[in-house]
């Protein structure tokens, strides 16, 4: 319990419903920042956020949709790694093989920054005890079974994570 | 805050490269092996660092003695509550 006593930690509530690169980034960040506070944090899988505690984290970013997604280049002189790529819509619908390239080239301009992988934000989150809750609705709705998931991950309905994030400082929906 | 010459650090977490979060990340578990009263020195060059570790060590209680710059990399002192 956070806020009923006052001598608890605080207390960060996330939901996690999306599945990309660019979007696991954010719950794995503050959820480990937070746990690195010493604060307690749950995290809730939901939809397309569920694949995120698969044993093998196949998250991929796409283009399409993200008009804003600067597109930069991960090797070459400063300059040019600094340029704006600009990608048309007709040219990333159809280029096969498109998502996996943008995908590949983010991974390595993250690398090259320092930033740490999804997997090492997600095991840092483990060793911080971070609550990695899987919704069992999605689960029924996407055909998954507990197995498919990584074993600290908990499974548990709307019910279980409303009752966390009443009690919590931050909630957040991602 | 207290002089860089005069703090003598336990032990050194090198977390130059590496951006957020990973810098407070290693420091919380680093600071898990250490006594009550010794000292962390962190060494990073992540611009981001200066506020966060601050942020941190308001959050956790574990006294920033010191946060300063040594040619261009970013150093903290911490003390374990």
């Amino acid at each position: 319990m956070s806020k009923s006593d006052p001598n608890a930690p605080r207390r960060l509530a996330l939901i996690s419903s999306k599945g990309t690169l660019d979007w696991a980034y954010p719950p794995f960040i503050l959820a480990s920042a937070a746990g690195a506070m010493g604060w307690e944090v749950g995290v809730f899988f939901t939809f397309y956020g569920l694949t995120l505690l698969k044993p093998e984290l196949t998250a991929a970013v796409s283009p399409l949709g993200n008009p804003a997604m600067p597109m930069k280049m991960p090797f070459g002189p400063e300059g040019f790694q600094n340029i704006n790529w600009q990608m048309p819509n007709l040219l990333m619908a159809n280029v096969p093989g498109f998502e996996r390239l943008a995908t590949n080239l983010m991974k390595q301009t993250f690398h090259n920054k320092g930033v740490a992988t999804v997997e090492e934000l997600r095991e840092a989150c483990i060793d911080f005890d971070v609550r990695l809750i899987g919704c069992q609705m999605t689960m029924d709705v996407f055909g998954f079974k507990r197995e498919d998931f990584i074993p600290q991950a908990e499974i548990g309905g709307a019910a279980i994570f409303l009752e966390y994030a009443a009690d919590a400082d931050i909630q957040l929906f991602i | 805050m207290e002089n860089v010459e005069v703090i003598k650090e336990d032990q050194i977490l090198d977390c130059s490269g590496i951006l957020c979060p990973m810098p407070i990340v290693k420091t919380s578990k680093a600071l898990k092996g250490l006594e009550a009263g010794q000292i962390l020195k962190i060494i990073s060059t992540d611009a981001g660092s200066p506020p966060d570790i601050e942020a941190w060590s308001r959050q956790t209680g574990n006294e920033l003695l010191l946060s300063t710059t040594e040619g261009g990399k970013f150093i903290f002192f911490l003390k374990k509550v």
